[in-house]
Order: structure tokens, then C-alpha cells, then sequence
């Protein structure tokens, strides 16, 4: 019984560890999807964890703290828009800037606002997204079996887990079915056509990326507001590229990207369960062999060793009419 | 970046980066403002810590110094058509190489160890682009995401190592133990007081040097070998380069080696030249600014060496700042790279566009 407590445990935690993973890896399916590289997830996640554990700490509200948080996010994504888009930069080069922006700039109105090192005061009470236990938890918890899944798996979470479901569902139904989604992929692919056809790429692409900027914002109010109680200097600690490699492990669809994250999350709280644990038969495991584990499974992937990642055709490229 | 504005060649070089840098400074300046300290008085504490005294433009030297080798290392690549985004993780395995020579063979003379250790680096730098580059031409994945991967790759391997392998053994933090005294690469201080100059002590060592050295072998390689030429025209146009006999995929190899090892240089000056021994995260993001210098220096090596200088005055003037207005942080630095990389990069249109718009008035007016 007790191999089976642990195992819920790890997957609860894993649970926990995925949420602001599968946010972030939408927002790259969508902003990638429309033709536009994001690797400045990692920097919206960040100035949105920011802003919400700002704004949730001075209103004592965490929803206005979400909203804070979305708000910043859509900014450095329309940054990364104007850049990608309007200029037709390089939009790498401009990834990169929004990351190194989003972490000198957190760290140094974190540190000159509050004086705390670059954190926020704590928050508690109604500034964080507190667990929801539904109907029945604690009494069915002791029940075989069925009783921790429901209580620990299903129940327990804070409410932006259960929206990050709603947003894979979402984007899944969107991008397949709806005429908006698939003009998005279409200018992914091939943006030519879709100015043929006189849709507006400039547009489709700028709401395809604000789409990114406010999935990036509840990815970091996730961070700020759900699983830790403020916003720590630097706290997204590389999950906006695990995202990226989601992303590309899922092969740029909506459901295996939220497999990928749940994958990923899983190894995390596995590499936190073993940290110093002593494994029967095997000895120790290197916790950072775990920890490795995502990036060498995507270099491997995109290696095409197991099967073949393809991106969106258009992607990284800007899209000039007339050529 | 695609569509290509007519400028003079002088105001392309040296007119659009400097504006793009003095735009983010005043980007920056307004951050100072709205966290409510004086810009300018800022900017004269930042000046005089990093140049006002024999010591601070020793320590701003040494920063340039790694600025120096992660730019060139950028630029390389850009002249190629690859954007190299690993040189933190190469930077690390650099230092990797240059440890794991030096814990065992420090018992040997400096003229021995040393150039085996710097080889070392180098060696290690060299292959941690060397792969992801490889896996570009063989197996068709983008360098921009393998280097990206290699990064936490390489972080999460020096760790282990660290921890488990060739840490020292009974300390508690991540590191190895210190390297004998014929490991260490001379100050500046020290090697000039051989010569009979005294100069203030810093951490300024004989890897600046090395770092003049690499860019001018740079400034030779790229511009007057064949080598050059071939990786110039793959990076101008493929086509052209494979009509000519030109083999891309040879050349992403050897410039992808090339960058890597310039990387793998700045444990060089790091873990040789300072800390003396190998330990977590020496690389600390100066990787990621080398981009920015790379940018701003126009991937030539003058303007490399001119930008790492100036990042090195930020990094020293930043820290001495830091202590005199504790509310500007070396954070700053960080979000100054980042504007510089926006507006020299991404947002070089911005700049560029109305520049030339000057320009094309000025010469309707002259004719």
C-alpha cells in the first residue's frame, strides 16, 4: 500500500509541475502554429509571474493578480509581435531580447520596489489560487484505491490546473475545427495563400501571438499565485524552454503537447522524489540524469531517431507580400 | 533583416548600432527613472566605478574579456548563417575540459599544463557545437533548439560530475578542489611586475591577450582565407555556395567547431585565469550577452572588442553602482543586453529605416 501512496503522490506532484508547462507549450503551439518562433515563453512566463504576485499581493486578490499577470504577458508578446511581424526582425534575435529583458527587468523592480532580494512579500488567503477539494474528498480518501485518486488526482488542485485543461481543449477544438483555426495554420504553413485568398496575415499572426502572450500569463500567475505563494527571482528556472521541448516532442498538436508536459512534469517530480533516495538492486539514481532527460529525449526526437518532428513550414520566416 | 535598406558603409558599421545602443540606453534610463533614482547620476556613479581608478579598468578589462570570446564566438556563426545559442553550455563544458586536464596533470610545469588546459577548453567547447551542428547537416534538426538543449544538457552533466565524480571530496558546495599554482594563468599584475610595470591588482589575467589574439585570427580567418570566403558565401547564400563546390554541411561543421571552441575559451579566463579551480555556473549568462555583443560589434572583430568593452564597463561601473545605489541592481545589466539585443537585432528596421530616410534627403538636397 505503501508503493501505491507513493505513486499517487508522485503523480499528483507531477500534476502540479505540469500546469504552467502545458500554458506555456500552447502558447508556443499557437504563436508557432501562426508562423511566429517563440523562445521568449520562458521571459513572458516571468514578467507575467511578476506582475501577478505584484498586483495580487497589493490588491489581496488573486484574480486581479491573474489579470496583472496576462496583461504584462500580452505586452511582451506584442514586443515580440511588432519585432516578428510589423519589422520583420530576426525572430530569434528577438526571443532571446524578450527573455533577457523579462529577467533583468523582474529582478530589478522586484529588488528596488520591495527590497527583498528580488522577491516579493509572501502572499496567502485570497492573493493565491488555493486548491479546490471537491464534494466528498476527504471522506472517500481513505477508501482503496479509488479513494486518493479521486482526492489527491482529481480534487485538490487550484483552479488555473482544471482552466489548463479547458485552454488544451480549446486550442485543440479551435486549431482543427473552427474557420479562425485553421486560417492560423494555414498562414504557418503557407502565408501566400492565405493572402490570396484576402485574409490578412499581419492580422491573424498578431492574434495568434496575443493568444501566446495570454497563455504565457496565466503559465506565470500559475507559478506565482498556484504553486509558490510569490513571485522568486528567475522562478520560471528554465520551463519555458522544458515547454519549447514539449512542443516539439508533441510535434506541434494541442493533446500530445499536453501528454508531452503531463510526461515531463512527471519526470520532474520523479527527479524531486528520488533526490538522495536509495533505489533497491540499482543504488543511487543521479537525480540529474532525470533532469536531463526532456532535453535529450527532444534532441533525439528532432534528430528524427524516433520518428520525425516537422515544424510549420512558415515558421521563423517574415512574410513580405509580393514575393 | 529581409528587406535591405541602402546605407553608406561607414553609417551601416558604426552610425545604426551606435543609435540602437543609445536608444536602449534611454529605455533604460527611463527604467532607472521609474524606479526612482537619478539616470544621469547614475550613469557617472556607473562611469566612474568602471573607469574612474587603475583597478576598476582592470576589472572592466576582465569582463570584457569573456564578452570578447562568447562575441566572436556569435559572430562566427552569423557570418556562416547559424545562430549559435549555446555558447553557455559550450562555455561550461569548456571549463569542463580545461578542469578535468588540470586535476590531472598538475603536477606538471605551467608550460605544460597550461596550453593543455586552454586546449582542453577549447576542445570541449569545440564539441558541444560541434554536435548539435552535426545533427543539423546529417540529420536535419535546427542548430537554434539543439544549442538551446545542449545548454541544460551540459549544465545538468557538470553537475552530476561535480557532485559525484570530481568534486572535492567532503565540501559541501559543488567544486573541485583548487588546481596547483602551475594550473594558474598569470594576472596581468603579476606578469607585467615580471617585466618591472607595476599596475593595480585585478582580476585582469594574460587571457585578454588571448582574447586580442582570437579576434584578430578571427578578422584573418573570416575576411582573407579561403575558409572565410567559402563560410561567408554559405551564409550570404546557400545557392551560391553549392553552385561554387562549396559543401555546406562542411563548413556548418567546422563553424559551428570554431564558435564552440571560442566559448569554450571563456573558461579560459574564468576558471584558469581566476577562480582557479572548477565550480557551478562560472558562465553566468555571459553566453547570452555575447549575442547582444555580437550584434552591436556587427559581427566584425573591432566592433566586438569596442562592444565587450563597453559591456565590460557596465558589468564593473553596474557592481560598483549597486553598492551606491543599492536600488539599481547588476539586474540593470541584464535588461540593458536585452534592449541592446532588441534594438541592434530585432528592431534594427526601426533604426535603419529612418536613417536612411536622412539619407536619401540629404543627397536629393546635395544634387
Amino acid at each position: 500500500m505503501e508503493i501505491y501512496a507513493t505513486l499517487i503522490a508522485i503523480l499528483e506532484s507531477g500534476l502540479r509541475l505540469c500546469v504552467p508547462l502545458v500554458y506555456a507549450c500552447l502558447a508556443g503551439l499557437w504563436s508557432e502554429r501562426s508562423g511566429v518562433v517563440d523562445i521568449g515563453l520562458e521571459g513572458k512566463m516571468l514578467v507575467a509571474a511578476f506582475a501577478s504576485a505584484a498586483a495580487a499581493g497589493a490588491t489581496n486578490s488573486a484574480l486581479i493578480g491573474l489579470g496583472a499577470g496576462i496583461i504584462a504577458s500580452i505586452g511582451f508578446a506584442l514586443i515580440h509581435g511588432f519585432a516578428a511581424i510589423s519589422q520583420r526582425g530576426n525572430q530569434i534575435v528577438s526571443g532571446v531580447a524578450i527573455n533577457m529583458l523579462a529577467a533583468g527587468l523582474t529582478a530589478l523592480v522586484g529588488n528596488a520596489w520591495y527590497a527583498q532580494g528580488g522577491r516579493t512579500p509572501p502572499l496567502e488567503g485570497d492573493a493565491r489560487f488555493q486548491p479546490l477539494i471537491w464534494p466528498g474528498a476527504d471522506a472517500i480518501d481513505h477508501i482503496p484505491i479509488i479513494g486518493p485518486i479521486y482526492a489527491h488526482l482529481i480534487s485538490g488542485h487550484s483552479a488555473l490546473a482544471y482552466c489548463a485543461l479547458v485552454a488544451t481543449i480549446a486550442s485543440a477544438f479551435v486549431l482543427r475545427r473552427t474557420r479562425f483555426g485553421l486560417r492560423i495554420r494555414a498562414v504557418g504553413e503557407n502565408p501566400a495563400a492565405v493572402d490570396t485568398a484576402g485574409v490578412s496575415v499581419t492580422r491573424l499572426r498578431y492574434s495568434a501571438v496575443i493568444i501566446a502572450g495570454i497563455l504565457c500569463g496565466f503559465a506565470g500567475s500559475y507559478l506565482a499565485l498556484g504553486q509558490a505563494a510569490g513571485f522568486l527571482t528567475n522562478m520560471t528556472a528554465g520551463k519555458g524552454f522544458i515547454a519549447l521541448a514539449a512542443l516539439i516532442f508533441a510535434k506541434w498538436r494541442a493533446w500530445p503537447a499536453m501528454w508531452a508536459c503531463f510526461l515531463f512534469g512527471l519526470l520532474d517530480a520523479i527527479a524531486i522524489r528520488l533526490q538522495g533516495v536509495i533505489v533497491p538492486a540499482i543504488g543511487q539514481i543521479p537525480v540529474q540524469a532525470i533532469q536531463a532527460l526532456p532535453y535529450l529525449m527532444t534532441v533525439i526526437l528532432l534528430a528524427g531517431f524516433i520518428g520525425k518532428a516537422i515544424p510549420p513550414k512558415a515558421s521563423g520566416l517574415p512574410y513580405i507580400k509580393g514575393r | 533583416m529581409s528587406t535591405p535598406i541602402e546605407l553608406p558603409k561607414w553609417a551601416d558599421v558604426s552610425l545604426v548600432p551606435i543609435l540602437a545602443v543609445v536608444v536602449a540606453f534611454l529605455v533604460a534610463g527611463l527604467v532607472v527613472l521609474g524606479i526612482g533614482e537619478n539616470p544621469v547620476k547614475a550613469t557617472l556613479l556607473l562611469l566612474k566605478g568602471a573607469l574612474g581608478s587603475g583597478e576598476g579598468i582592470g576589472y572592466t578589462l576582465y569582463y570584457a574579456t569573456n564578452f570578447i570570446f562568447t562575441g566572436l564566438a556569435v559572430a562566427i556563426a552569423f557570418h556562416a548563417g547559424l545562430f549559435n545559442i549555446g555558447g553557455e553550455g559550450q562555455a561550461t563544458m569548456g571549463g569542463l575540459g580545461a578542469a578535468l586536464i588540470c586535476l590531472r596533470l598538475d603536477f606538471l610545469p605551467w608550460y605544460i599544463v597550461l596550453p593543455l588546459a586552454i586546449l582542453g577548453a577549447m576542445a570541449m567547447g569545440a564539441l558541444w557545437a560541434f554536435i548539435p551542428g552535426y545533427l543539423q547537416v546529417k540529420r536535419g534538426s535546427h542548430v537554434v533548439i539543439t544549442t538551446i538543449m545542449f545548454n541544460f544538457l551540459a549544465a545538468t552533466l557538470v553537475v552530476y560530475l561535480l557532485v559525484n565524480v570530481i568534486g572535492k571530496p567532503g565540501s559541501m558546495s559543488p567544486e573541485t578542489r583548487v588546481f596547483a599554482a602551475s594550473a594558474h594563468l598569470p594576472y596581468l599584475h603579476e606578469a607585467l611586475a615580471y617585466f618591472g610595470i607595476k599596475i593595480p591588482k585585478s582580476p585582469l589575467n594574460l587571457s585578454f591577450v588571448l582574447a586580442l589574439i582570437a579576434s584578430a585570427f578571427v578578422w584573418v580567418l573570416v575576411w582573407h582565407t579561403k575558409l572565410g570566403y567559402a563560410i561567408r558565401t554559405v551564409g550570404h547564400s546557400p545557392t551560391a555556395a553549392t553552385y561554387a563546390g562549396i559543401s555546406i554541411g562542411r563548413i556548418t561543421l567546422i563553424t559551428m567547431a570554431i564558435s564552440g571552441a571560442l566559448a569554450g575559451m571563456l573558461a579560459v579566463n574564468e576558471i584558469l585565469g581566476v577562480q582557479g579551480r572548477l565550480l557551478l555556473e562560472f558562465s553566468s549568462g555571459y553566453g547570452f550577452i555575447g549575442i547582444a555583443v555580437a550584434l552591436m560589434g556587427r559581427a566584425h572583430p573591432v566592433g566586438i572588442v569596442l562592444a565587450s568593452i563597453l559591456f565590460g564597463i557596465l558589468y564593473q561601473g553596474g557592481t560598483e553602482l549597486s553598492f551606491e545605489m543599492p536600488r539599481v541592481t547588476r539586474d540593470m545589466i541584464v535588461a540593458i543586453s536585452g534592449l541592446v539585443i532588441l534594438f541592434a537585432g530585432a528592431l534594427d528596421g526601426l533604426i535603419r529605416r529612418p536613417v536612411a530616410g536622412v539619407f536619401a534627403r540629404l543627397l536629393k538636397s546635395g544634387a
